[in-house]
C-alpha cells in the first residue's frame, strides 16, 4: 500500500511541492496562457519569455501562478527547471519526452539525462486519474511558447489532440 | 455497532449489493463513500434489467406482438411505480428523461418558446449559489437567449441559503425560481415549501432539483409545493441513463414540446403535426426502456425498506461521520455541522493536503471518495476554496466504513508530514 503510494509521491515531488522553483509571475514575457483542468478545477497561468540566441530562440524565463494538488504543483516547478535556459527546440523535445512518459501507463523507462527530476513522475503514469495533473503545466507551457514563437498556426493546435484533459482558456 | 437510527440487519442488507463484497488492488476491501456521485445497485435491480433483456426485449408502444406488449407493460409499470414513490397525483405527470440534467434542460428550453410561461426581456429567473452546474447553466442559457435576467440567493457562512433577501429577489418580475432540495456539496436541506410559497405569491414557477433528495428523503412532490421536480435514477440505486421530470399537469400541458420525433406525436403531415398528451409529448424517440424498468425495481427496493428508515439511517451515519471528522486536526467541514439539517454528502478540506492527494491516498486504502469541485464551482468559490474532498454515504454505509475513512485521513496527514 505505502509502496504504491511512495511510487507516486517520490521525495523529489514532495520537495518541489513544498518548495517550488521559479514560482510567481514575472516580466518581461511574450505570451501568457491560463489552463484549467475542468474535472478538478486545478489552474495554472504560465508566462513565457523567449530571447534570440545564436542557434534560434531560447527559453529565457518561465514564470507561473498555479493552484492545485501536489502533483500539478511539483510538475510545474520541475518543468520550469527543465526548460529555462534551453533552446526552444530542445525544450519542446523534453516536453515530448515527458508526455510519452505520462502516456505510457507505467511501461516507459524515463531517460534521466533528458528529464532530470522529471523521472520522479514515472510513478504517476500508473495512476490514470493523476496523469492530467502532471500534464497541466506542460500543456500550458507548450501553448504559451507556440504563441510566443508565432507558430501557433496550422499544425500547432495539435497539442489539444495529444492531451484530452486540459482545456484551453486563452 | 448500535447507533440509534441505523438500519437493522445492515450486514444482511449489504449483501443485496454485490459490488460491496469485491476487493480492490492489493486485496483491499471496497469502502464506497461516493454515493452522492452514483449509488451502488442491489441484485434485484441488476436481475430485473437482465431478465427484461433476456426475455421481454422489444420496442415499446409500437410493436404489435407479444414481446412488444410485455415490454410496453414493463415500461409503463415503471412509470406507475415512480409516480407512487414520489406521491405524484397522476402517472401521466411522470416524464422519463435520460438524467436530471436533461429534465432541467427540458424545462429551461421550453420556457424560451411561445406559451403561457414564456420567459422574455424584463423577466427574472432566480436560482441559488449552491446549485449543481446542471441547475445553473440551463438557466444562464435561457436568460441569455431570451434577454431575461438571472438572479440568485447567496449563502450564509454556515452553508444555508441567505433568505434575508427573499423579498428583494422574488418579485413580480420573477418567472421561475429553481433550487436544489438537498445540496450535493454542502449537504444543506433547503426550505423548499417556504420558498415555493413566496414564489407562488408572485406567480412564478418553482423548479426543484431533487437529485440528492429522492435517494435520501421521503419525497412528496405535491407536498413540496414545487411545480416541477427533476431527479436521476442512478443516485437512488437505479441504473444510469434514466431520469425523471415530474410536473403539475397544468404546467406540463402548457409547456410546448421539447424534442420532436416518434412517440411524441398525435398525427404528422408534411405541413404540420399535432402532439400527444403528457407524458408522451416529452418522450420523443425510443426511450431508455430497460433503464426505466431498472428504475422501477429500484424504487420498489427503496420503498420496501422504507424511505423514513433510510432517512434515519443517513442521519445516523452522517452524525457519526461529522463526529469522526471533527477528531481530524486541521479538517474543516463545508456546510451545516448539524446532521439534522443536512444530507449525507459531507465536503471538507484539510490544511496542507490538496483534495486530490487526499483521494489518492484514501484510494490506496480502498476508500472511494470524490475530490474536486463536485460540479459546484460557485459554492466552492463562496467559501474561498478551489476544491474539496467529499464523502457521501447511503443506506448500505456502515459505521465501520466511517471509521476506515477517519483512519485513512489520519494516515494521509501523517503521510504528508502533518502528523
Amino acid at each position: 500500500m505505502s509502496t504504491e503510494l511512495d511510487s507516486l509521491y517520490q521525495e523529489i515531488i514532495l520537495d518541489h511541492y513544498k518548495f517550488p522553483h521559479h514560482k510567481g509571475l514575472r516580466e518581461p514575457f511574450e505570451a501568457e496562457v491560463h489552463h484549467v483542468n475542468p474535472t478538478c478545477g486545478d489552474e495554472v497561468t504560465v508566462r513565457v519569455h523567449l530571447e534570440d540566441a545564436a542557434d534560434g530562440a531560447m527559453v529565457a524565463d518561465v514564470s507561473y501562478d498555479a493552484i492545485g494538488c501536489s502533483i500539478s504543483q511539483a510538475a510545474t516547478s520541475v518543468m520550469a527547471d527543465l526548460v529555462i535556459g534551453k533552446p526552444v527546440d530542445e525544450a519542446m523535445a523534453v516536453q515530448d519526452s515527458f508526455l510519452t512518459l505520462m502516456q505510457g501507463k507505467g511501461s516507459v523507462e524515463p531517460d534521466e539525462d533528458v528529464l532530470e527530476d522529471g523521472i520522479a513522475f514515472a510513478g504517476v503514469a500508473k495512476f490514470p486519474a493523476r496523469v492530467k495533473c502532471a500534464l497541466l503545466p506542460w500543456m500550458a507551457w507548450k501553448e504559451a511558447t507556440n504563441r510566443a514563437t508565432d507558430v501557433d498556426l496550422p499544425g500547432a493546435p495539435a497539442t489539444s489532440l495529444e492531451t484530452p484533459e486540459p482545456r484551453r482558456h486563452p | 455497532m448500535a447507533l440509534p437510527g441505523l438500519l437493522p440487519d445492515l450486514e444482511v442488507l449489504r449483501k443485496d449489493f454485490p459490488i460491496l463484497s469485491r476487493t480492490l488492488a492489493g486485496g483491499q476491501p471496497l469502502i464506497y463513500l461516493d454515493s452522492a456521485n452514483t449509488s451502488q445497485k442491489p441484485q434485484v435491480v441488476i436481475d430485473t434489467m437482465v431478465d427484461h433483456l433476456e426475455r421481454h426485449n422489444a420496442n415499446i408502444a409500437r410493436a404489435m406482438h407479444q414481446l412488444g406488449a410485455e415490454s410496453t407493460a414493463a415500461f409503463e409499470e415503471a412509470r406507475d411505480k415512480v409516480a407512487a414513490f414520489i406521491n405524484a397525483p397522476s402517472r401521466d405527470e411522470v416524464i422519463f428523461t435520460k438524467n436530471a440534467s436533461e429534465a432541467l434542460n427540458l424545462v429551461a428550453n421550453t420556457l424560451a418558446w411561445a406559451g403561457e410561461h414564456q420567459v422574455g426581456p424584463g423577466d427574472e429567473v432566480v436560482i441559488t449559489e449552491m446549485e449543481h452546474h446542471s441547475n445553473i447553466v440551463p438557466w444562464q442559457l435561457l436568460t441569455q437567449r431570451t434577454g431575461a435576467t438571472l438572479r440568485w440567493f447567496g449563502l450564509t457562512d454556515d452553508g444555508h441559503l441567505d433568505l434575508s433577501t427573499i423579498d428583494d429577489l422574488i418579485t413580480e418580475h420573477t418567472k421561475v425560481v429553481s433550487l436544489t432540495w438537498v445540496s450535493n456539496m454542502l449537504g444543506t436541506v433547503n426550505p423548499v415549501e417556504e420558498i415555493a410559497r413566496r414564489a407562488h405569491e408572485v406567480g412564478a414557477l418553482v423548479v426543484v432539483d431533487a437529485s440528492q433528495a429522492v435517494p435520501q428523503l421521503p419525497v412528496d412532490v405535491l407536498g413540496s409545493g414545487a411545480d416541477l421536480v427533476a431527479f436521476t435514477g442512478h443516485k437512488c440505486v437505479g441504473p444510469t441513463g434514466i431520469g425523471v421530470l415530474w410536473g403539475r399537469r397544468e404546467v406540463l400541458d402548457a409547456l410546448p414540446p421539447f424534442l420532436g420525433g416518434g412517440e411524441m406525436i398525435e398525427t404528422v403531415a408534411m405541413e404540420r403535426s399535432t402532439y400527444a398528451g403528457i407524458p408522451h409529448k416529452f418522450e420523443a424517440g425510443t426511450p431508455p426502456i430497460v433503464e426505466a424498468v431498472g428504475l422501477g425495481a429500484a424504487v420498489d427496493y427503496l420503498g420496501h425498506i422504507g424511505m423514513e428508515r433510510i432517512h434515519a439511517h443517513e442521519q445516523a451515519i452522517t452524525a457519526y461521520a461529522l463526529e469522526g471528522l471533527r477528531t481530524v486536526p486541521g479538517l474543516r467541514v463545508l456546510g451545516p455541522l448539524d446532521a439534522a439539517q443536512r444530507g449525507g454528502a459531507i465536503s471538507f478540506e484539510i490544511d496542507g493536503v490538496h483534495p486530490h492527494d487526499v483521494a489518492t491516498v484514501l484510494d490506496t486504502r480502498g476508500v472511494a471518495v470524490r475530490a474536486g469541485h463536485h460540479c459546484a464551482k460557485p459554492a466552492h468559490a463562496r467559501f474561498g476554496v478551489q476544491s474539496s474532498t467529499r464523502m457521501s454515504s447511503y443506506l448500505y454505509t456502515s459505521p465501520t466504513e466511517i471509521d476506515a475513512l477517519v483512519e485513512g485521513l489520519e494516515y494521509t496527514r501523517d503521510y504528508f508530514g502533518l502528523g
